[in-house]
């Protein structure tokens, strides 16, 4: 099943007098369960990409579809409410609320989707372990270190029980036990779940993970491969 | 609903000098405020209370033709047998006292020295003068058959250089035009600690003023004082007073009401500034958090938060400034008036003519004027989140995620 359709999709920023022509026509479409990587050199539109399909941003034309519905046309909070069940988000910085403990963050989609306490500390206390952090769950995030920041966001990440997870440059800034270990992690549950991962890098090392690599450049795609991926 | 104020205390937590200092504006704009009202209070409740006490009482029974300015005592300004009304007008059982008391003018002059003054004819029995009684400095207070006796304020007193015992010479025009003149004695010195009044008002037993003035068996007015102001228009409903003008204390100080007036629309506009200098203090803050926590609400709402449960992160922040702010304002507020009432504000003199204002203002604080004052910081403060926060709920996801740290 398709989870992600992207059908001629532009994107163009106007900074001042001068366009700049971000995603040029593309076209992709990503099956359940795959585990994605976006590459190519800054300013491919990688990241652009990424905020199509995770729609905080919109495309210029085009459409996107996510688990066959449109998301191009919706307004700022129907975007929200979609996001909130079906995407999660991982950051190249790590993005965790500092005023939270590692429980709560994990916590914070559960919250907004209506879960009960109970579900929800059932549910966190789960991820925690997932991510092997459970002895962190009160800490708050300037207690952690990045390793551990990025594995809480990876479990807030997971927490709604999405089907597709967007990961912007993961491991960039963290060092190679750290970026292995996410990317362990994040194999693991796509392989465990079946969520799907779309992730932009250019590490080598995180590309070897993937099983299908998807290649921008100036904004097109230029290859698409798929191999068995490293698990 | 509790994860956000939760959120929001710990958020404001994050940088508790900035909040603390935030709260304190809130506080201080209160304190201020409240502080204010209650010199207003205290300025504006003894002057009247002075004005009803020394001057025009709660209600006076006059002559129709009788004129105030003038102290006219001509026999057909004046009331004739005042005592028998007065008595009759005791009887309501919402007076405390309604005694006679006649008003002239004159001269008070020692060897050297003199002033104009204001003659008050007063029955010394009745309670109505106890202002008078329990302000003396020094001496003694009238009797009603005394003959020679008077009092005069302190401030007259010092101008004068006079003292208890000293002798001084009274001229008063009399009610066929002429003018008297007889020597008395100063029995004693009172004080009101009003300015307007001590300086220039002599107290003479009401039956020396109607010899001294041929006025025997007439006054100016009944003076009635009640055993609270909100009975007063009761009261003029049951004198029956044919012939007689009877006018509250409203009618006998139209200046001050209107003085009242006018400077209670003064201090909303001040009230106005001093909330105005508090929200801006507070959107500051705010504007200044929601800039540092860009990326933070964008992270928020990458997660699926929806804008409006960011704007009340936003304005939850605001409510829990202005819960602290208040707080802290009242113990501020309740601080300052104590300080200012161990003094209390010397302003001598400098009261306006034709009112009588306490020579001290001191503050009053009531509860009306808390609640209120505390109220308007309270909506205010949280009003000024409001700009804020819409500022917040309205970032771009896209934009906000792009924030560099």
């Amino acid at each position: 099943m398709e989870v992600v359709k992207i059908e001629n999709v532009t994107r163009v920023y106007q900074i001042g007098k001068v366009e700049t022509k971000a995603l040029r026509g593309v076209n992709l479409s990503i099956e359940n369960g795959e585990f994605t990587a976006l590459v190519g050199p800054s300013g491919s539109g990688k990241t652009t990409l990424l905020q199509m399909i995770g729609c905080p941003d919109q495309p210029t034309s085009g459409s996107v579809s996510i688990s066959g519905k449109d998301v191009t046309r919706l307004n700022r909070n129907q975007r929200a409410d979609m996001r909130r069940g079906t995407i999660g988000f991982i950051f190249q910085f790590f993005a965790l609320i500092p005023t939270l403990t590692a429980f709560e963050n994990v916590e914070m989609p559960l919250l907004l989707n209506g879960h009960t306490p109970k579900q929800r500390k059932e549910r966190v206390m789960d991820l925690l372990k997932a991510v092997d952090l459970v002895d962190r769950a009160n800490n708050r995030p300037d207690q952690l270190s990045g390793g551990q920041q990025q594995r809480i966001a990876v479990a807030r990440a997971l927490a709604p029980n999405p089907t597709l997870i967007l990961a912007d440059e993961p491991t960039a800034n963290l060092d190679t036990t750290n970026g292995k270990q996410v990317m362990d992690i994040m194999k693991k549950l796509n392989q465990e779940t079946g969520v799907t991962f779309i992730f932009a890098t250019h590490d080598p090392r995180v590309i070897s993970y993937a099983n299908r690599t998807v290649t921008l450049e100036d904004g097109l795609i230029t290859k698409d491969s798929k191999s068995n991926g490293k698990n | 609903m509790m994860q956000i104020f939760k959120m929001a205390f710990r958020d404001l937590g994050r940088n508790r000098r900035r909040s603390f200092f935030s709260a304190l504006a809130v506080a201080i704009g209160l304190g201020l405020l409240m502080l204010m009202s209650s010199v207003i209070q205290g300025e504006m409740g003894s002057a009247i209370e002075s004005a009803i006490k020394l001057q025009s009482g709660h209600i006076q029974i006059r002559a129709v033709s009788y004129d105030e300015n003038k102290s006219s005592l001509k026999w057909e300004d004046l009331i004739e047998n005042p005592d028998q009304i007065a008595e009759q007008v005791a009887t309501l059982e919402q007076v405390k006292a309604a005694t006679p008391r006649l008003f002239a003018s004159g001269f008070l002059s020692t060897g050297d020295e003199s002033t104009g003054v204001q003659i008050y004819g007063i029955d010394p029995q009745s309670v109505a003068n106890d202002p008078y009684r329990d302000g003396m400095v020094n001496g003694n207070f009238l009797t009603a058959e005394d003959r020679e006796g008077l009092l005069i304020g302190k401030p007259a007193a010092e101008k004068l250089h006079l003292q208890t015992g000293d002798k001084v010479s009274l001229s008063v025009n009399t009610s066929n035009g002429d003018v008297q003149e007889q020597i008395f004695t100063i029995r004693g010195i009172y004080t009101t600690d009003t300015y307007g009044f001590d300086s220039n008002t002599v107290l003479l037993p009401l039956t020396k003023a109607q010899t001294l003035t041929q006025t025997e068996k007439h006054a100016s007015t009944i003076f009635v004082l009640l055993k609270d102001t909100s009975f007063t228009d009761q009261v003029v409903n049951a004198i029956n007073a044919p012939n007689l003008d009877v006018l509250n204390w409203r009618d006998l100080n139209v200046l001050f009401v209107e003085f009242e007036t006018m400077a209670q629309s003064y201090i909303f506009f001040f009230y106005l500034i001093i909330l105005a200098i508090t929200v801006s203090v507070i959107i500051n803050t705010l504007i200044m958090s929601v800039y540092e926590r860009t990326r933070e609400i964008g992270i928020l709402s990458a997660i699926g938060m929806r804008s409006g449960r960011i704007m009340g992160l936003f304005l939850a922040e605001s409510i829990l400034l202005a819960i602290g702010g208040v707080l802290m304002g009242l113990v501020v507020g309740v601080v300052s008036v104590r300080l200012f009432n161990i003094n209390g504000f010397y302003i001598g003199n400098m009261g306006l003519s034709g009112m009588l204002v306490s020579d001290t203002i001191r503050a009053v604080l009531t509860v009306e004027n808390t609640v209120r004052v505390a109220t308007m910081t309270f909506i205010a403060t949280i009003l000024s989140g409001l700009y804020p926060a819409v500022m917040a709920s309205r970032l771009e996801p896209v934009e906000a995620l792009r924030a560099e740290k």
